[in-house]
């Protein structure tokens, strides 16, 4: 008898079941197939623009910071002042997800930009989240031939880029997502959830940031929830606008 | 072969109590778990209700536990990963080597994982040339200390700050001996730079699982370091450790269960990095492992199905009934002789390494209840417990002074009216004796003497007292 069929027979003593028995088949098929949700809290049931903000406080609860930019196109310049601002070189890795290689990086003259999974020697990684979630401040990344995992573990600073439209209230909004990208019962080879930069406590108890992974975290949240430009620029716009009116 | 001192708890607890630097430790840890629960808790109006909805899916999984393995099985298999099952920790240590020496590992790093411990690897695959690092900060600072852990989130609780600066310029000979290591950061740092080296250059990655999911075929990590994913990704081989009842059904039950594990833990809302991981890298993968390989370990498990101690198996590790344990809080995790300290611990040590190796364990409890109390799966520790001092005196384990004290009580509280009778002297006596309510000592309670007086009855027995209140 092999070693599985030793431990599943004894399983099976224990629960004094054979295996075969059709309800308790069903149920299991059932559960599996309809995933039902559970309880899920209020707290990031909101409107957009509520949303948006919750994740924002809570990634910064979570010792993470943000900055918001009207389009795509203004990340690179974004992450060209984050690391100025920063102290750090101007040099960064990031993946080839198509949503970072449409950006403008050249027009950043000073900043170097390489791409690929890291070596441990890049001081700054930027990747593209898949989702976030408000409730927790936590950000999605799935690992594929565009977006390397050590990015988001090697590098001391990691950059994240999320369109204000993925960030999701509840897990459970991007369960749904990923199953309607991949398939039933299939996953990317990794999903990481993020929630803050790295820390320990096991020295004297004593929370410290960046024990392996990144020591600062900085979410880029770009656009509007419902896909345009966000409200606050919106205004900036039409003031503009309204200014070469007159 | 366990090397468990469980046995010896009295001496290891007696040990622990006059060890001052130990006593410093845990002060210094202090209740910060439990303020920073309690918080968490407090601001998420619906805690209470998930862990209800928590402890409802862990009883689903387990009643059907043999066919969400087969579906897990079925879905690792389909998505390129292997799993192996493992009777005891003799075959699970034979599989992970056998796995090493396939991957022609000489250096292997690992995740923290209690199962891990409770195989006793490191020792084992050292033995056989391949050197086991540990990449946890606290693992490893307990790794080079030679200890075993005594928390199971924060394995070097009982290490002081002075002590692992002392503990690194005792192994990190190759760094300047006169650096400043007087702060914790730059501890870390040193540790950080060692251990980074470690990940670029080991040839197999070792992790435990906080979950694997029927559904998908994947293995949960949940860490605040980062050290779990590096563990995983840079090396070609990737082994998961974990024990069968870590199965859940679906995505969204993980969530479910997630939401309430590092608040019960930490009082973080989520820890810094949940992983799920599926399968070997894919075509185009940039990064990631070669092969996936799940060793599922049973190791005294599916005989607790069934069993009073069933309920145990819904446990997910957070640590909240040994932060929670007034015992746990007054001796250290070593103390309990075993890799699960606490009230879990003593209800789940016995289960692995046979009653009989472990019989002060369930007797190691006030019975105070706030295990239960904050065990964010609803575990009935305290009844577990009884559950186990009931079979150890049906198996005559417990001492003769405890049998026949017990003999004694029983012969009383069988006959009512003596019962009364008979306190109700013993009562007045100890009453008229003690000094000025008290005694400092006090012949067949010296264990409790020794260390703090024995307050003298007050009055009336209870049982009086409440004749005369129920009266109208």
């Amino acid at each position: 008898m092999s070693s599985r069929d030793t431990v599943l027979a004894s399983v099976r003593r224990g629960l004094g079941v054979t295996g075969n028995e059709a309800a308790r088949r069903a149920a299991v098929q059932e559960r599996l197939a309809r995933h039902a949700r559970g309880l899920i809290p209020a707290r990031g049931q909101l409107p957009p623009e509520e949303r948006i903000a919750l994740f924002r406080n809570m990634v910064a609860a979570a010792a993470g910071t943000t900055t918001r930019v009207a389009i795509a196109a203004d990340v690179p310049k974004e992450v060209a002042a984050l690391l100025r601002t920063l102290n750090l070189p101007q040099a960064m890795r990031r993946g080839d997800d198509p949503r970072l290689a449409a950006m403008p990086w050249a027009e950043q003259k000073a900043l170097t930009v390489s791409t690929g999974a890291s070596d441990g020697s890049d001081l700054a990684g930027v990747s593209h989240a898949f989702g976030a979630i408000a409730e927790s401040g936590t950000l999605m990344l799935l690992s594929g031939p565009d977006n390397p995992t050590t990015l988001n573990f090697l590098p001391d600073t990691h950059i994240v880029v999320i369109s204000a439209e993925d960030i999701a209230g509840d897990y459970e909004s991007l369960w749904t997502r990923l199953r309607e990208r991949y398939g039933a019962g299939a996953m990317p080879r990794v999903v990481n959830l993020i929630t803050g930069p790295s820390r320990s406590a096991d020295i004297g108890q004593t929370l410290i940031l960046g024990a392996h992974g990144p020591r600062r975290l900085h979410v880029i949240v770009v656009g509007s929830a419902t896909g345009g430009n966000p409200p606050s620029f919106r205004r900036v716009n039409s003031r503009v606008i309204a200014r070469n009116r007159s | 072969m366990t090397t468990a001192t469980s046995q010896r708890f009295k001496e290891n607890a007696r040990a622990a109590l006059a060890d001052a630097q130990l006593q410093r430790a845990i002060g210094d840890a202090g209740g910060g778990f439990v303020l920073r629960r309690q918080e968490a808790a407090g601001k998420l109006p619906e805690f209470d209700a998930l862990r209800d909805s928590a402890q409802a899916i862990k009883e689903h999984t387990l009643r059907h536990l043999d066919l969400y393995l087969e579906a897990y099985e079925e879905r690792v298999t389909a998505q390129g990963g292997h799993v192996h099952y493992a009777v005891n920790a003799e075959e699970a240590r034979a599989i992970v080597l056998d796995l090493c020496r396939k991957a022609g590992a000489r250096s292997v790093t690992k995740g923290k994982s209690m199962v891990s411990e409770e195989m006793e690897l490191n020792a084992f695959l050292e033995q056989n040339g391949i050197a086991a690092v540990e990449t946890d900060l606290g693992e490893y600072i307990i790794q080079i200390r030679h200890e075993a852990p005594s928390h199971i989130i924060a394995p070097a609780i009982h290490v002081t700050k002075e002590q692992v600066q002392a503990d690194f310029r005792r192994v990190h000979t190759h760094l300047p001996a006169d650096r400043n290591l007087d702060e914790s950061t730059t501890m870390l740092t040193e540790a950080r730079n060692i251990l980074r080296e470690k990940f670029l250059t080991a040839d197999v990655g070792i992790t435990g699982a906080n979950f694997l999911v029927a559904e998908t075929g994947s293995s949960i990590i949940v860490t605040n370091e980062g050290n779990g994913d590096l563990t995983q990704t840079l090396p070609k081989m990737h082994i998961v450790l974990a024990t069968i009842e870590k199965l859940v059904p679906t995505l969204e039950d993980v969530s479910q269960l997630l939401r309430v594990l590092a608040r019960s833990a930490t009082g973080q809302e989520m820890s810094v990095y949940t992983t799920l991981s599926t399968g070997p890298r894919r075509p185009g993968d940039p990064d990631g492992p070669a092969e996936y390989h799940v060793v599922l370990l049973d190791n005294g498990r599916s005989a607790m199905l069934g069993s009073p101690f069933q309920d145990m198996l819904r446990c997910i590790r957070c640590g909240a009934c040994m932060n929670h344990c007034p015992v746990y809080n007054a001796v250290g995790g070593h103390a309990y002789g075993f890799v699960y300290p606490g009230p879990m611990g003593s209800v789940l040590t016995p289960a692995i390494i046979g009653i009989e190796n472990a019989k002060h364990l369930p007797n190691a409890s006030t019975f105070c209840g706030r295990c239960e109390e904050v065990c964010p799966v609803r575990i009935p520790l305290p009844r577990m417990l009884r559950a186990w001092r009931e079979r150890e005196f049906e198996r005559h384990l417990s001492p003769a002074t405890v049998r026949s004290g017990l003999a004694l009580w029983s012969f009383f509280a069988k006959r009512p009216k003596l019962y009364s009778f008979a306190t109700n002297i013993a009562a007045q006596m100890l009453s008229a004796l003690g000094k000025r309510g008290r005694f400092r000592r006090l012949p067949l309670a010296s264990g409790w003497t020794r260390h703090r007086d024995l307050p003298a009855p007050q009055g009336a027995t209870f049982q009086a007292q409440w004749k005369a209140r129920s009266r109208p």
